[in-house]
């Protein structure tokens, strides 16, 4: 059956995601300024900073969810900056967004959640079950399939929001602060979910977090499906595919690896590291 | 300052009626290109119409029964109690039976399509429907509109009818009428302009309804309060709205079958 554990599949080597010098505003205000940076194929990129600096207005617009001012974003390889809202649907549905909040449709149930691009695709009934059953068991929630949202714990929706984000093998994830207001051992469920992603099907992802612990689990550990569950790496080694931008006041302040940012001397870097 | 502030306001108000207008444009312009949800159009007409029949059934029954009352009442001094039926099926099929339906259906679903819309847009779920390739315009707002002027449209022909039984009851059991005068006159009298202008308004009335509703239900700022605000205001402006258009239509309809 398998259909998730389809590889994404992966263009050349050129960027699944990248800015340059993209300026966003709202009523004037400028909220990201000249922010440029890329996501390559099978990178996972963790965007750092504090509350209220631009992540997730960032993030939305990766996925032309806002309009950047001026600048040009290239999604999956077409410049998304000046599309048309209605030629940006084709584009949305080659990627995978979860949400502060999960952001889960409160009227359906889970398995509408999850599959709500296979029904709206007309995909037949027993394919989607078969598809939103797998999506489930992938996020460990197989059992909420008849549920509805206001069941579920907040853990337990951010998890549902993976699998429906999962569902159609996005060729990029990005993830809105997916640990954000949940208690530690709930955080690491959604890291270890994360990693396992991560690792089974090297999508491309952006990952926002004000959270350091979140940051460095997801770069010092890798899935083990024998544990099923993660692992750390070896002392000193880290993943290589996962790298680090840092906000701040709507700039990038930093853009590099772990062993760069730990090093990094930017008082901002600096202040926020410790 | 005082120029300043109402340069402003004046600005807003311009900026909101362009919106309005192209908010409902692109509502109506989705009708003529794919995907269209049709499965949405029969959910929402269910919600809409079938949901807002029995308060329209009752409203229209007892606005009749009240005309007879006070009809016959001023009709008295002048003898003329016999015309009863014709004040009432008049009444009810060129103006009540339309505003009356209207404000109920206003209040009953203006507010409702903006309370769920914004509740959507607050807690993300309209990004994340556009997240997920969907559009929320042709999914949420198009159907609404649609199966709120269809709907409408039956409505304001029941509440025509129970409004006429309405009069007729009264007029029958209280002041003890003949019912047959009563039924030969709301029908002798009733020509097709008047049919007319009862079943153009209902049509205008609902897309205002729908119109008003998503499109402050989709402009919600602020949260849960934010909620609240856009939902006093679709109410609020829909009802409003509805009025001012009665007395448009009305006028024009009068002055061209005068």
């Amino acid at each position: 059956m398998s259909s998730l554990a389809k590889p994404a599949p992966v263009e050349a080597e050129e960027p699944v995601v990248a800015f340059r010098d993209v300026t966003v505003s709202f009523d004037g205000n400028p909220v990201l300024k000249d922010v440029s940076f890329s996501v390559g194929p099978r990178e996972t990129r963790v965007l750092l900073g504090p509350a209220g600096v631009g992540k997730s207005v960032l993030l939305k617009t990766a996925n032309g969810l806002v309009r950047p001012d001026s600048g040009s974003v290239f999604l999956l390889g077409e410049d998304i900056s000046h599309l048309r809202e209605s030629a940006l649907f084709p584009l949305r549905l080659r990627t995978g967004m979860v949400f502060q909040e999960g952001a889960l449709f409160d009227s359906l149930s889970v398995r509408d959640n999850v599959a709500y691009q296979l029904i709206q695709e007309r995909v037949p009934d027993e394919e989607i079950d078969e598809r939103v059953r797998e999506a489930l068991r992938f996020v460990g929630l197989e059992a909420t399939f008849s549920l509805y949202p206001g069941s579920l714990s907040g853990g337990m929706r951010r998890r549902v929001a993976i699998a429906r984000a999962l569902i159609r093998q996005p060729e990029l994830l990005l993830y809105d602060s997916p640990t954000g207001g949940l208690d530690p051992v709930t955080s690491t469920t959604i890291i270890e979910l994360i990693v396992k992603q991560r690792d089974f099907y090297r999508t491309p992802s952006i990952m926002v977090t004000h959270r350091l612990q979140d940051a460095f689990t997801l770069c010092t550990h890798r899935f083990d499906s024998e544990a099923d569950g993660m692992v750390l790496l070896p002392k000193g080694e880290v993943d290589a595919n996962t790298t680090f931008l840092m906000l701040n006041l709507g700039k990038v302040s930093f853009d590099g690896s772990l062993h760069d940012l730990v090093r990094s001397t930017d008082p901002f870097v600096r202040e926020f590291l410790d | 300052m005082a120029l300043a502030t109402i340069d402003r306001t004046a600005k807003q108000f311009v900026l909101t009626v362009q919106d309005f207008t192209l908010f409902g444009f692109r509502a109506v312009s989705n009708l003529f290109s794919r995907p269209i949800y049709w499965s949405d159009f029969v959910l929402q007409g269910d919600i809409i119409g079938v949901g807002s029949g029995m308060i329209v059934l009752f409203a229209g029954f007892f606005t009749g029964g009240v005309l007879a009352v006070q009809s016959a009442a001023t009709l008295a001094s002048f003898g003329a109690t016999a015309v009863t039926g014709r004040f009432v099926s008049m009444s009810m099929i060129r103006e009540l039976g339309a505003v009356l339906t209207g404000i109920m259906v206003s209040g009953r679903n203006a507010s409702s399509m903006a309370s769920e819309l914004g509740s959507m847009v607050v807690t993300e779920q309209i990004d994340a429907m556009r997240a997920l390739g969907v559009d929320p315009m042709r999914k949420l707002v198009t159907p609404r509109i649609v199966a709120t002027v269809v709907t409408l449209f039956f409505l304001t022909i029941i509440a025509d009818f129970c409004g006429i039984l309405g009069g007729a009851a009264v007029t029958v059991l209280m002041n003890h009428q003949n019912g047959t005068q009563y039924f030969s006159q709301a029908y002798e009298f009733l020509h097709y302009p008047d049919i007319l202008q009862g079943l153009v308004k209902p049509l205008v009335f609902g897309f205002i309804i729908a119109n008003v509703g998503c499109f402050y239900g989709m402009r919600t700022t602020g949260g849960t309060e934010g909620v609240g605000r856009s939902t006093i205001s679709a109410v609020v402006f829909a009802s409003v709205l509805i009025i001012f258009v009665d007395l448009l239509i009305s006028t024009i309809m009068v002055s061209i079958f005068r």
